[in-house]
């Protein structure tokens, strides 16, 4: 014992001649992930519940554009996706509606609730497009919309005083329409994608696809398939951007067996089986848009509704917006972009913009009791947007 | 006179026939066998037809006419994918195919217009096919005015079946432009392709909105003859169906369903249902058919020689017998047009006035000898009636 405090009594004089090491950094350099058992439960799993009451709370907003020829069944599609009429037709049957001479954009803006959830919905359709003798460049009044969009939340972004929460307007998801001439695509619809598949996230969709049959069906997929891939067209989910083997294998069957998807819309509902389903009546049979068997809408709708509607967003967000970003500041020699610049490429934009928000009651829909419902909260390294 | 007197024992029941053998000597001259010996001649001769398809690609223009005239016409047929129309013209096909039914024959030809409505900018592309028809005509007209006229080929299109997508709202500004390129020269019978798209109550509405805008934009589609009044009650109430579901809602299909217990039809199977090409319920096949090959065929013909191609004519030859200012660079305007593309003959001026000459000499010839076998029969008449009264 008498000799442990000498010692003691020499460390710590020992200690005194030795410089202090230095103070160890607040936050660790390099995270050391140590993967150690709980040993109890501490609460970490409840962040789920704590972003999905915040969601709740906030809601989110999602902007849908739709293009295609006049008479493909864009608005009732959309209508049919939300079970709601968040599109108004361009003409219903027994409107005069003329066909504009030049491609409009047309933004309508809904809250639909569900389960608590609210979603700011805005559909923004496309009327003229592809519509005309000449169709040259007649994507250019859409792409300038997109591009304004990334401008606008551009110029939220780079304000000194910015608001909590930037209203999003930019397009998260394009569908564009196919006609289904059971041939191929149309060049029209190359030059569309070719152009467009670099800013916004493009899903194609075959319309009205109660004209093919089974082997029609799988024929002209196969075909336009191919041809996107031969001329270099990325449609979403792109292959580049899948983070893990998980969402590669996913995607991956997305993309090489469903996409893309053969759907058919209506608003009507009709009897069959002693059930009322949405579909079209003809007198050779009902089609059901609900059923796999009949056609692929459902696919459509829980891939864009409820898989991937935030992985939309994000890539909106984290890739095509940060291109766009990084585009404009370069251009711009590094420095954020000033008002006299944003204002004069608002008013070089062809198409014109009209916004109505219009409040529509709440309604219950009923909630899907799937478990695996995403809200959103996929563990990703991708910050969220 | 015996030659005569043979037909009619061959032909008894011709109309307007007396009750007694020895009175149908006496009052029956027996040129109500005319008809007869017209259709006979034109048997042996056989039909020719020229029918043309147009419309955008991918709305089963090429299926409608197999099933129309069950052949396999477009075997051959290589549907180019998109980068490659990018870069096409639109292009004239003519496909030749003879068809027998009945000891009848006829030699049918199908002008097809593949890259229609194909590019992206699809301005004027609808001047090949005016140009095309307008060759047929001219090619006519140098045959006709020709000296060896026995065997003119008519290769003069007789009609055609212009197409419009089910998936529009009525015509589209590309239909309205080449219709109305076209419906001065051709006889245009509108149809609605993959008429299987649509739910009936949509099919009437399309069907509606599209009569009308024929009606505003001054389109002269074919013209139904009325029926005869002689024509028996069910002839007529077809005739006025017919009428009525222009333009027709057609689905074509060559492959036959054979479903479980009912009989196998001509049709498209779906996981919903079998459409039947020629379920008169589920679309106007069978009218389609009906009119062009069983009722209307020479109709179409006939129209297209005396209305169209004659109109024609006198256009192509008032513009070159009189070249005044307008004429002239309308004239020009057709040579610049033709030195750039296929070139158009014109007939030079001296032959022209030498043509109308003949033309009408002939015509004054064929006048005096109507009057000569009028008064013959006027004749033989007035002598029969004394004769009787004797």
């Amino acid at each position: 014992m008498s000799k442990g405090l000498p010692e003691a009594r020499t460390d710590a004089a020992m200690s005194e001649l030795v410089p202090e090491p230095r103070p160890k950094p607040a936050v660790p350099m390099k995270p050391v992930s140590i993967n150690s058992n709980l040993l109890g439960y501490i609460g970490i799993d409840t962040i789920i519940e704590q972003m999905r009451k915040k969601t709740m709370k906030t809601g989110f907003d999602f902007n849908i554009m739709v293009v295609g020829q006049s008479g493909l069944g864009k608005s009732t599609l959309v209508n049919t996706l939300f079970k709601s009429q968040v599109s108004r037709k361009a003409s219903s049957w027994n409107r005069e509606e003329k066909i504009p001479k030049t491609v409009e954009i047309k933004a309508i803006g809904h809250v639909i609730e569900e389960g608590g959830v609210k979603m700011k919905l805005t559909v923004i359709d496309t009327p003229g497009f592809g519509d005309q003798i000449n169709n040259e460049n007649c994507w250019e009044p859409i792409e300038k919309y997109i591009n304004e969009q990334y401008e606008k939340f551009l110029k939220e972004e780079v304000n000194i005083a910015r608001k909590k929460r930037i209203p999003d307007t930019r397009v998260h998801c394009c569908l564009y329409f196919i006609s289904p001439t059971g041939h191929s695509l149309r060049p029209l619809d190359l030059e569309f994608m070719k152009h467009l598949s670099k800013v916004v996230n493009i899903i194609p969709v075959i319309a009205k696809a109660d004209t093919m049959t089974l082997e029609e069906k799988s024929e002209f997929k196969q075909r336009v398939r191919k041809e996107l891939e031969v001329n270099g067209i990325e449609f979403y989910p792109q292959k580049e951007f899948d983070e893990d083997l998980e969402d590669k294998t996913e995607n991956d069957k997305i993309r090489q067996e469903s996409m893309p998807f053969a759907v058919v819309g209506s608003d009507k509902e009709y009897q069959v089986n002693g059930k009322r389903v949405l579909g079209r009546k003809t007198p050779w049979g009902i089609i059901e848009v609900e059923n796999l068997n009949h056609c692929e809408f459902a696919l459509l709708r829980d891939f864009v509704i409820r898989t991937h509607l935030q992985d939309l967003k994000e890539v909106t967000h984290n890739i095509h917006y940060e291109t766009y970003r990084a585009k404009r500041l370069n251009d711009n020699g590094g420095l954020p972009p000033n008002k006299k610049l944003c204002t004069s490429l608002k008013r070089s934009g062809e198409g014109f913009i009209l916004k109505c928000w219009e409040q529509v009651s709440h309604r219950q829909l009923v909630l899907t009791s799937d478990p695996s419902t995403n809200w959103g909260c996929k563990s990703s390294s991708r910050t969220g947007g | 006179m015996w030659k005569m007197k043979g037909l009619k024992r061959k032909w008894g029941a011709t109309p307007g026939a007396a009750t007694t053998s020895t009175a149908m000597d006496k009052e029956y001259v027996g040129f109500a066998a005319l008809p007869n010996q017209l259709h006979r001649k034109s048997v042996k001769k056989g039909f020719d037809f020229t029918l043309m398809v147009a419309g955008e690609s991918g709305l089963g223009k090429s299926t409608l006419i197999n099933s129309l005239f069950l052949t396999n016409l477009y075997e051959d047929r290589q549907v180019p994918d998109a980068s490659a129309r990018t870069t096409q013209t639109l292009t004239i096909e003519r496909r030749g195919v003879e068809i027998e039914e009945g000891g009848i024959k006829v030699k049918l030809t199908l002008v097809d217009t593949p890259g229609f409505g194909d590019s992206v900018d699809c301005s004027d592309c609808w001047l090949p096919v005016v140009r095309f028809i307008e060759e047929q005509f001219e090619q006519y007209l140098r045959d006709e005015s020709g000296l060896n006229r026995k065997n003119i080929q008519d290769s003069r299109v007789h009609c055609c079946l212009y197409f419009i997508s089910p998936f529009g709202r009525g015509l589209r500004p590309l239909d309205v432009a080449f219709l109305r390129a076209v419906h001065e020269k051709v006889n245009v019978i509108p149809v609605i392709g993959k008429a299987d798209a649509l739910m009936p109550r949509e099919t009437q509405v399309l069907k509606q909105k599209i009569r009308d805008q024929l009606k505003e934009e001054e389109i002269n589609i074919y013209q139904f003859p009325e029926c005869d009044s002689d024509e028996d009650e069910e002839f007529k109430r077809q005739n006025e169906e017919m009428k009525g579901s222009i333009p027709f809602a057609v689905v074509g299909s060559c492959e036959v369903v054979r479903d479980g217990g009912t009989r196998p039809v001509r049709g498209r199977r779906y996981s919903w249902g079998t459409v039947e090409v020629e379920n008169p319920h589920h679309c106007d096949f069978l009218n389609l058919r009906r009119m062009l090959v069983q009722t209307h065929l020479q109709d179409l013909k006939e129209v297209t020689h005396d209305l169209l191609y004659e109109g024609y004519r006198a256009r192509c030859l008032q513009s070159l017998a009189r070249p005044g200012a307008r004429d002239r660079a309308s004239r020009s305007k057709l040579s610049r047009q033709s030195a750039t593309e296929i070139p158009l003959p014109m007939l030079p001026l001296a032959d022209t006035e030498k043509l109308i000459r003949e033309k009408d000499e002939e015509l004054r010839r064929m006048q005096e000898m109507l009057e000569k076998m009028q008064a013959q029969m006027q004749q033989s008449q007035a002598q029969g009636e004394q004769s009787d009264s004797l």
